[in-house]
């Protein structure tokens, strides 16, 4: 990797102000960003370590929302009673991703900024816009099995790779973020950004700013939610699709829904769509099924991946099916 | 004789494994060691216009760059070089010349102090290319296939008997269709890694090989250093595949790196760099036609294959290579073409031509199971072939009919309807599939060295190696049993080319070809001990007939009164000797068409004396008239899986396999080597696959996240049964190698199970779950 200087932060302020240059990056529990490292995909010139920060809890707040620490590892926010209980889908989502190993490591902070894997940002061999803006995007012609469907553009066909970040997403999730400025609360949904101008950049995060928590708000029939994954093997695999879904049903019908999709998307991709045709909707599969009709309509497909629009659907039914079979 | 073999003993190099006190190549640390890193070319064809290293040599830590321009000149390895070794492209001598044949390919080498220096100057090689127009297509390129004369394997590429072509015009049922298979990489754990050391005009190597024997040739010839001065050790092995058995460019370079810059090198490939510059399988389309009668019985079996090499060798995967042997059938029809491309050289991965050949043989057998409402079982059963009937030789054994059957009560087979999508539980469809397993067994040319020393230990040398498979381990208990001592009391080793030249760990022949080797060296040194004692006045087995005496528990007495005899200790000690010992050679090969095979078989030794001819039992296996004999180990695969019919996930629940691989060395090793190979071809048929980019042949799944290979979540519950009669005609061991079949026809098996499932019929591996929907 390019030679960098590695300095430790003990508090927010200090990792702030040491981290101002885009040539500087935090570190947390480095699943991503030493591999991007060793293969010259980043190449900071300084490393933040933010191990040390007070960001490591999980409580619930006065108006019922859940705060999550950026630093919370993975698998410690998996397996927390607060998560298991009120928001199952995202504690299975979270033990669907990557390895036990990695879960360990992984932070919630960097989770959130993990970068795609294309295969083509990841050798920079090829032209890869994301890597070199105006290069072109080799994955457009090229192998794109495992690429997004939608909120794809010309410049970028990357996928999102979080499994975090769907029920997340679908919870409408609030990013805490402190800067030199102080501190912004960003709606998820405007935190991530499709490859249009800067397919550099999958967020709004600037330079110099830090994730502090995540905060979940509070939403009662998230209790009964599932996140369900499709992947060519049964573990340590990034989803081909992914739903995340919670259903609020009295009587039969659908009194509230949220939705989002992982494995399909540039960004964690709520469809404001499906939830739609959802709301006060019968409970049944012909709903379900007009619900994931409404998701994909806008999916674009490329030479390999057209079979994710068909799968995405059924993944999104099959969710559904499940969310709205509990008792 | 004692009685270890067999016996599931835990792996003797076990606790040094999981205590890391096994060190593998890359682990040895030289004194003044420094660190190489290859640069690889980023475009597929051309050549280097011009190759700046100033900033590289400028770059903290950096000592050189080599590229072609300043490294040594090699000498052309000869085709047939004797020892199983084989330079794997040998029209691409690694950094002689500016061409480049493939994306990917070495065109230097940095070498630095740490590690870290040497990678980071790897980026600051600039080069400019002429690029040519690369072709890497199979499919596109199909009109450029030709017919190869040969296969480096050993194996033909064309066979037939009778006429396939006209039986098939009048067969009553028929199936054809064809099969393909893409390209894979080997991915062993341990990457292809080298330490070369220069002392004078002698080098020495820690290389991760399959063949230190080979490896120490092939470096004599390619460097044009004398053989006496090449070592080559590879103590412990991360698995190879095939991957190691020819030599890639890193383990030259090494040596010439350190010549270079006159300090020893340590080189380790990426990941991504074994992907373009280790070898791979190559991908198949193969046309597989069937004719049968009502009955199922086969008149006509055609097998047409298309597989791909590079520019710079031919290789050829000879996918149709059980093809004549497996059914009986009067009229067969085997070829394979080949399409050259500008793709890294194809090499032998597990079960070279078996893998992917049975997958489809398998899966068009079942096409006309279904075809004639034959069960499965049966099918093969009709067809059973008594004899190899393209040779007309006899099975050295054969207990086929058993595999079937036993697999098939495992598997509980009688519960299965044979209508296609008609079992389920719960929402999952179920299905049965089944197939035939079948590889050669492999012996070739062995020596081996024991030594028994007179505190009652025992040592065991030969240059042959474990590649991860149990080698040490079934061969101290070959070397218990011959010299009649307990485990503990004996020590193997191996992995360096110092010791008796032994097989090469390809084509699955060590136990077959080494075992019988140790097991001369071990008798030969027992019946020196005999012929001193029995010489001896102070013995009590003085003036007895050598052939009378027989040896047990660390002594040597008359078999008809075992009381009369003395321990190997007493005698040594009495007689002044530290140490007995002897060496052996035995030249057996069950392999017709090539001697010198480097996949599949040595050439035989003629450097070392021959101590163990002496012995009666040692002489009786050399001189077993074995040409009436065809061998090959067989099997039987049955799997369930369950498949997600909405979402195309197929899930392997159970998958049995029953093997007849002659005598079983050892059951815990054995069951580990075959469910080794279950889990390769599980992967084969579900999920492996090495995707090029379409535009310009660069691999693009080429690190363990992108490339699948099955995780522990995919498991079965695995049963592995052995029929476990020995084979007497190969060795008086009675064991044949194990290290391929267990991957031959469980590809099959999942994909005909999947057919069962679902009534859909994938022919073009994997079957991922798009493939489903």
């Amino acid at each position: 990797m390019e030679p960098f200087k590695l300095v430790r932060a003990q508090n927010n302020a200090a990792a702030i102000a040491a981290a101002t240059s885009k040539e500087t990056k935090f570190i947390a529990g480095g699943t991503n960003i030493i591999d991007l490292m060793k293969l010259y995909i980043e190449t900071p010139k300084q490393l933040v370590d933010i191990t040390s920060l007070n960001l490591k809890q999980v409580e619930t707040q006065q108006d019922g929302s859940v705060k999550i620490g950026a630093l919370v590892k993975n698998s410690d926010l998996a397996y927390h009673p607060i998560i298991t209980k009120n928001y199952p889908f995202l504690s299975e989502a979270l033990l669907s991703g990557a390895s036990a190993q990695l879960r360990n490591m992984a932070s919630v902070g960097g989770n959130l900024l993990q970068r795609p894997r294309c295969y083509y940002f990841y050798d920079t061999a090829f032209p890869c816009n994301k890597r070199e803006p105006g290069s072109g995007c080799s994955a457009l012609t090229g192998f794109n099995r495992n690429h997004a469907v939608l909120g794809t553009t010309e410049n970028c066909i990357a996928t999102h790779p979080s499994d975090m970040c769907v029920p997340m997403a679908a919870l409408g999730a609030t990013i805490q973020v402190e800067g030199a400025k102080g501190t912004r609360n960003i709606p998820f949904d405007e935190f991530y950004i499709i490859p249009e101008k800067i397919p550099q950049y999958e967020t709004i995060l600037k330079p110099g700013e830090l994730i502090t928590a995540v905060i979940l708000p509070h939403l009662p029939f998230a209790a009964k939610s599932h996140y369900l994954k499709v992947r060519d093997r049964a573990s340590y695999e990034f989803a081909l699709t992914s739903a995340a879904v919670a259903l609020d049903i009295s009587n039969g019908k659908i009194n509230a829904s949220r939705i989002a999709l992982g494995g399909v998307a540039t960004k964690p991709w709520r469809s404001a769509a499906a939830e739609k045709v959802l709301n006060g909707a019968a409970a049944n599969a012909q709903t379900y099924r007009a619900a994931a009709e409404a998701a994909m309509a806008g999916a674009k497909p490329h030479k390999y991946n057209a079979f994710k629009i068909e799968l995405a659907k059924r993944t999104i039914v099959r969710a559904l099916e499940a969310v709205g079979g509990m008792v | 004789m004692s009685d270890t073999v067999g016996k599931p003993i835990d792996r003797v190099d076990g606790r040094l494994k999981v205590t890391g006190g096994a060190k593998y190549s890359a682990e040895f640390d030289i004194k003044n060691m420094l660190y190489g890193v290859a640069v690889t070319s980023n475009v597929t064809k051309g050549r280097i216009k011009n190759i700046n290293t100033s900033i590289a040599e400028k770059s903290p830590g950096v000592v050189g760059v080599m590229t072609y321009k300043n490294s040594m000149q090699l000498h052309s390895p000869s085709s047939s070089d004797p020892g199983g070794g084989k330079f794997a492209e040998k029209d691409l001598m690694p950094l002689q010349n500016d061409r480049i044949f493939y994306d990917g390919q070495i065109i230097a080498v940095v070498m630095a102090e740490t590690f870290e220096q040497a990678e980071h100057a790897a980026t600051l090689v600039k080069v400019d290319y002429q690029t040519e127009d690369p072709i890497f297509d199979l499919e596109k390129n199909i009109e450029k296939a030709y017919k190869p004369a040969s296969a480096s394997t050993g194996s033909e590429t064309q066979v037939s008997r009778g006429n396939a072509d006209d039986a098939l015009k009048t067969a009553s049922l028929k199936v054809e269709q064809t099969y393909t298979t893409p390209v894979y990489h080997h991915n062993a754990m341990e990457p292809h890694a080298t330490i070369a050391l220069w002392q004078g005009e002698t080098v020495m190597f820690y290389d991760s090989t399959q063949s230190v024997a080979g490896t120490k040739s092939l470096m004599s010839s390619m460097l044009g250093v004398p053989k006496e001065k090449v070592r080559v050790i590879s103590y412990f092995i991360g698995g190879g595949f095939g991957s190691k058995g020819f030599s890639w460019p890193n383990t030259v370079l090494t040596a010439m790196a350190a010549k270079l810059v006159n300090r020893p090198v340590k080189l380790v490939l990426s990941r991504q760099q074994m992907f373009t510059t280790a070898g791979r399988r190559s991908q198949t389309i193969q046309k597989v036609s069937l004719g049968a009668d009502q009955s199922g019985k086969l008149s006509a079996i055609k097998h047409d294959n298309t597989v791909e090499s590079s520019f710079v060798d031919e290789f050829v995967e000879t996918a149709g290579v059980a093809t004549s042997m497996i059914y009986s059938s009067p009229n067969v029809d085997v070829s394979h073409k080949l399409v050259r491309l500008n793709k890294v050289t194809p090499c032998p991965m597990r079960a070279p031509g078996e893998a992917p050949g049975m997958y489809a043989l398998e899966v068009a057998m079942d096409e006309l199971a279904y075809q004639s409402k034959i069960d499965p079982v049966q099918l093969r059963l009709v067809n059973y072939a008594e004899e190899e009937e393209q040779k007309h030789k006899k099975f050295s054994s054969k207990y086929l009919r058993d595999c079937y059957q036993k697999g098939a009560d495992l598997i509980g087979w009688s519960k299965r309807n044979q209508q296609p999508a008609s079992m389920k539980e719960g929402k999952y469809l179920v299905g049965y599939g089944m197939a035939t397993a079948t590889y050669p067994a492999n012996r070739s040319a062995s020596s081996a060295k024991a030594v028994l020393f007179a505190d009652g230990h025992a040592e065991i040398m030969c240059a042959t190696q474990d590649i991860g498979t149990g080698t040490y381990t079934i061969m101290t208990q070959t070397a218990a049993d011959a010299l009649g001592l307990p485990i503990e009391k004996v020590i193997v080793k191996l992995g360096d080319s110092e010791f008796p030249k032994g097989a090469n760990s390809g084509g699955s022949q060590v136990t077959a070809s080494v075992g019988p080797a140790i097991r001369a060296a071990s008798l030969g040194a027992i019946s020196k001990l005999v012929t001193m004692a029995v010489a001896d006045p102070k013995s009590p087995l003085h003036g007895q007939k050598e052939v009378d005496v027989t040896s047990q528990n660390g002594r040597i007495f008359l078999a008809a009164k075992p009381d009369q005899g003395e321990s190997y200790t007493q005698i040594l000690s009495r007689n002044n000797l530290q140490k007995i010992e002897a060496q052996a050679i035995t030249k057996v090969s069950t392999r017709q068409q090539t001697e010198a095979n480097p996949a599949a078989g040595g050439t035989p030794e003629k450097e070392i004396e021959d101590e163990s001819k002496t012995n009666q039992a040692v002489q009786l296996d050399e001189k077993l008239d074995r040409k009436p004999f065809s061998f090959h180990s067989f099997g039987a695969h049955f799997v369930k899986v369950l498949v997600d019919p909405d979402l195309g996930t197929v899930r392997v629940d159970k998958a049995v396999a029953v093997m007849d691989i002659g005598t079983v060395m050892n059951e815990k090793t054995a069951k580990n080597q075959i469910m080794g190979g279950m889990i390769f071809g599980i992967g084969m048929a579900l999920m492996e696959e090495t995707n090029y980019d379409p535009n310009r042949g660069r691999p693009v799944t080429k690190d363990l996240a992108n490339y699948l290979v099955p995780v522990n979540a995919d498991m079965p519950d695995f049963q592995v049964e052995f029929i476990n009669k020995a084979d007497n005609i190969i060795s008086p061991i009675g064991a044949r190698g194990i290290g391929e079949i267990g991957i031959t026809g469980i590809t099959a098996a999942v994909n005909n199970a999947i057919y069962h499932a679902t009534g859909k019929r994938i022919r073009e591996l994997p079957v991922t779950p798009d493939k489903l929907l």
